[in-house]
């Protein structure tokens, strides 16, 4: 203990806080959140690289220029990417806290965003039609699981979003209803990300191999 | 699948009495002794009235601690389970010979060698350094508990359901026959149809969502609520190991649910992944597993990395030598370990320089790994060393797990490989690191930290039985396989024909039952040591420990710190102690604390149910099932009210009756 008080400072250290800190609730949500779209990136990452190797494997069947239609296509990333802007909007409306407006552009999202699955749809059930659906050939295994995850994502974005309206319509703009707007705006954003790889990866570059 | 189904088909699925191995006696043995345990474990728990203090205390908890000590109970149950399959595998190999065909037909051994893999990884060792850490860490950074308590609970009950789905596969249908990585097209539907490969896929997937969201929990906790004055550099070793884990658990656990998603396509929509015709690529699958197979190692390892540093330096009672390049090297590991995985398949053809390449960066990752062992080395220099249990562990830790580099070092030759690959060599290195690393770890571990959780010492007697007998089974079990390795004996082998090799053999079930004697002892250990808690009891600070766990009380409050620490070193409770810290008598606030939920166990619940549904084709439950997940998680989010004060009066009370015992003990 001699020892001890002679190395002690002049100056007796603070070992603990006299008043509680305070942590103010969600103080982890955002960068937890980051995290778990960072690991559901590493999911598309295998899946686009799974079609990297596999995409040419044709087993004898239609390849992408017979099968994707651009025009089609163009249309529906258009959905995707307006839905994108109009969640934005909902956004700033609730930084201004206008609920009615923010409900306003959530709806406005979940429209485009319930067009874009049923366009997917639409193309997914004319491939199928047409004897190319996932079980036809390699490419079109990784094809249909790449973009039908996708569209799971957005699916399931849009069950959240329907969730939250009705949240923000009971709750109101409180602190947890805008925490919780961030993050499936961050969601909404990363699946146009994610879209964005698809469209140029998956659509564009596969008209042109 | 095809024509019309049955009502029962409709209703059971593929499920029917036939699933039940009724013809294997050995499994209906098992199952007898399951079901007369579980009915007497289920009878005491009611006789006793303990079902409403086990799910308000425990199985709704959200408290870090209980939820660290419920993983490292399931991680318990499931290593004997694994190890029973171990003896089983030895028992057969030293019986196989000279015609015999040992006591397991090929169906039952391929399942054991199989379960034995998958549970002692998923299943026991993971569930163990997660609750470690889940114990651990927050106490470690000062917290009051994790960033998300409801979701570190529902991530336990993930994880259970997994071991749950894997248990059920003893006694209905079978579990998988294709190695512990499933390698296609074995795994795949044209060769494995049984429910084995499905029972491996929902296992998994099932307590893969919980490792995943238990990683992000962990990193969100240590990156957002360290103590004041704790910046990284600041940090105990071991929190610094476990936040470096769980990055790696983060960054590779989704790449293993993308890999079992497309064999599941595979084998129940027909898609081609990794078919050999319709140009499905079979070897891409080796990859993909092996992009989270390495890290994944790497992810057990660490954390033990970080206890050996902590155990090195409280029992030589000076600081870490080197904490800086400790970290460092910590941080090079958690990178390297993504740059080698081809090493466990170069002779599947990927060419000289891919395996040149793959072979070179194997044995760059020795490099940080060494540095480590030099400091546990240099902190031991000149340190006043105690051996007590935990630096037992620590030395024998140093000396097997150096050997079991080694080896790994020269399968990293590519050459040495092709000679070597899937051979016994190979089954020698691994258990030579897992056992020497991760189980000696968890070891010290154990007898470090059970004082911490519980507030008693454990029994040295039995410690040092178990120590010892663990010590040589482990070279009398192992070192045989090195050398039949060596004399070109494969893994996973049911019968011999050359009767020179069955000494070897025989050596090595001597070794497992030493082992096993070890096994027995440690139980000893914690059943002796809980009846004679009363004379083995302990103050908070029983090892003359460094770190902030040890500032506080053990076991410690619901709360863990009356006052939020400051910290000003990285050893901080050494520097507390060396600078006078008296604990503080009054003034105590009331605390802010998550509340407990039954969601996470419904919510398990229904995903188990959803798995068992899939693996036996019963598609309305399925459906259901999932619908329930669903609905349940939606529910969750209404609740709005999740936390609560612990009042003042209570922490006030608390607090005091430390002071109390602190005052009777001097």
């Amino acid at each position: 203990m001699s020892s001890a008080t002679a190395n002690a400072p002049a100056e007796p250290r603070a070992y603990h806080l006299p008043e509680e800190p305070h942590l103010h609730e969600g103080h982890s949500t955002m960068l937890g959140f980051w995290m778990y779209l960072m690991s559901d990136c590493l999911i598309f990452a295998i899946l686009f690289a799974t079609y990297a190797v596999l995409g040419g494997s044709y087993a004898g069947g239609p390849g992408p220029k017979d099968l994707f239609d651009l025009n089609l296509i163009a249309l529906n990333t258009a959905m995707l990417l307006f839905s994108s802007i109009t969640y934005g909007f909902a956004m700033l409306a609730m930084e201004k806290n206008r609920i009615s407006a923010t409900q306003g552009w959530l709806f406005v999202t979940l429209l485009f965003g319930g067009a874009f699955l049923f366009i997917e749809l639409y193309e997914f059930s004319h491939l199928i039609h047409e004897g190319a659906g996932p079980t036809r050939s390699a490419f079109l295994s990784s094809f249909f699981t790449l973009v039908g995850t996708h569209g799971l994502h957005v699916t399931f974005g849009s069950i959240w979003l329907v969730t939250l309206m009705v949240q923000v319509a009971k709750k109101g703009l409180i602190p947890a209803n805008k925490r919780r707007l961030m993050c499936l705006s961050m969601f909404w954003h990363f699946l146009d990300v994610i879209w964005i790889g698809v469209f140029t990866f998956v659509y564009l570059m596969g008209v042109l191999r | 699948m095809t024509g019309t189904l049955t009502t029962t088909q409709m209703i059971f699925g593929r499920l029917t009495w036939d699933s039940f191995p009724w013809h294997e006696p050995i499994v209906v043995a098992t199952f007898c002794a399951v079901v007369l345990g579980g009915a007497a474990v289920v009878g005491a728990l009611t006789y006793f009235r303990l079902w409403g203090y086990l799910w308000k205390e425990w199985f709704t908890s959200v408290d870090h601690k209980k939820i660290g000590i419920m993983y490292m109970v399931l991680g318990l149950i499931m290593f004997l389970r694994g190890f029973a399959d171990a003896i089983m595998m030895r028992l057969q190999q030293a019986w196989a010979f000279n015609g015999s065909e040992g006591y397991l037909n090929a169906h039952h051994y391929d399942q054991v060698f199989t379960a034995h893999g998958v549970i002692m990884i998923f299943f026991v060792a993971m569930p163990f350094i997660t609750g470690l850490m889940n114990y651990i860490v927050p106490l470690q950074i000062g917290a009051r508990d994790v960033s998300f308590p409801f979701l570190n609970n529902f991530s336990f009950w993930m994880t259970t359901g997994g071991a749950v789905l894997v248990m059920c596969s003893l006694f209905l249908g079978e579990f998988a026959q294709t190695g512990w990585l499933a390698y296609p097209p074995l795994s795949g539907i044209d060769y494995s149809p049984a429910t084995g490969v499905d029972y491996y896929i929902w296992a998994l997937q099932v307590a893969g969502v919980g490792t995943t969201l238990s990683g992000i929990n962990l990193i969100a906790t240590i990156v957002k609520m360290r103590a004041p004055g704790m910046s990284l550099m600041k940090m105990p070793v071991f929190t610094w190991t476990s936040l470096c884990a769980n990055v790696l658990i983060v960054a590779s656990f989704p790449i293993l649910t993308a890999t079992l998603v497309l064999l599941s396509l595979d084998r129940y929509v027909g898609t081609n992944f990794f078919t050999n015709d319709f140009g499905g690529n079979p070897m891409m699958y080796v990859n993909l597993i092996w992009i989270w197979g390495h890290p994944e190692v790497y992810i057990l390892i660490l954390p033990l990395f970080g206890v050996f540093s902590e155990v090195v330096s409280t029992f030589c009672s000076k600081r870490l030598f080197g904490y800086t390049s400790m970290v460092y090297a910590t941080c090079t590991i958690m990178v390297l370990s993504y740059l080698v995985w081809l090493h466990h398949f170069f002779t599947m053809g990927s060419g000289a320089s891919v395996n040149s390449f793959f072979g070179i960066t194997t044995m760059i990752i020795s490099i940080p790994t060494g540095a480590k062992l030099f400091n546990w080395l240099f902190t031991m220099y000149r340190g006043r060393i105690r051996f007590e249990l935990p630096m037992m562990w620590a030395v024998a830790f140093m000396l097997t797990f150096t050997v079991g580099g080694m080896t790994g070092v020269l399968l990293a030759v590519p050459p040495a490989d092709f000679v070597l690959h899937n051979s016994l060599f190979l089954i020698a290195h691994f258990h030579n690191v897992i056992i020497g690393g991760v189980l000696f770890g968890l070891f010290a571990a154990i007898n470090y930290w059970w004082p911490k959780a519980f507030g008693f010492r454990l029994n040295q007697f039995w410690g040092k039985v178990s120590f010892w007998c663990w010590n040589i089974g482990f070279w009398l079990a192992f070192g045989p396989l090195y050398v039949l390795g060596l004399m070109g004996v494969t893994r996973r082998m049911r019968v011999f024909d050359d009767p020179s090799l069955q000494i070897w053999f025989i050596i090595a079930a001597i070794g497992a039952a030493i082992i096993a004697a070890g096994i027995g002892a440690m139980l000893i250990q914690f059943a002796w040591s809980i009846w004679k808690r009363k004379e083995l009891a302990v103050e908070g600070d029983p090892w003359d420990g460094r770190t902030l766990e040890w500032a506080t009380s053990s076991p410690p409050p619901e709360y863990n710190f009356a006052f939020t620490p400051v910290v000003h070193d990285a050893d901080s409770w050494a520097d507390m102690k060396k600078h006078g810290y008296q604990r503080p008598l009054s003034g105590f606030k009331a605390i802010h604390m998550p509340s407990s939920t039954g969601t996470g166990v419904i919510l398990a619940a229904l995903s188990t149910l959803c798995g068992f549904a899939l693996i036996w084709y019963i598609w309305w439950l399925a459906g259901l099932g999932f619908i329930g997940i669903v609905a349940v998680a939606i529910a969750h989010t209404f609740n709005y009210k999740r936390d609560f004060y612990i009042p003042v009066e209570e922490v006030t009370r608390t607090e005091e009756e430390r002071t109390r015992i602190l005052a009777a003990g001097v």
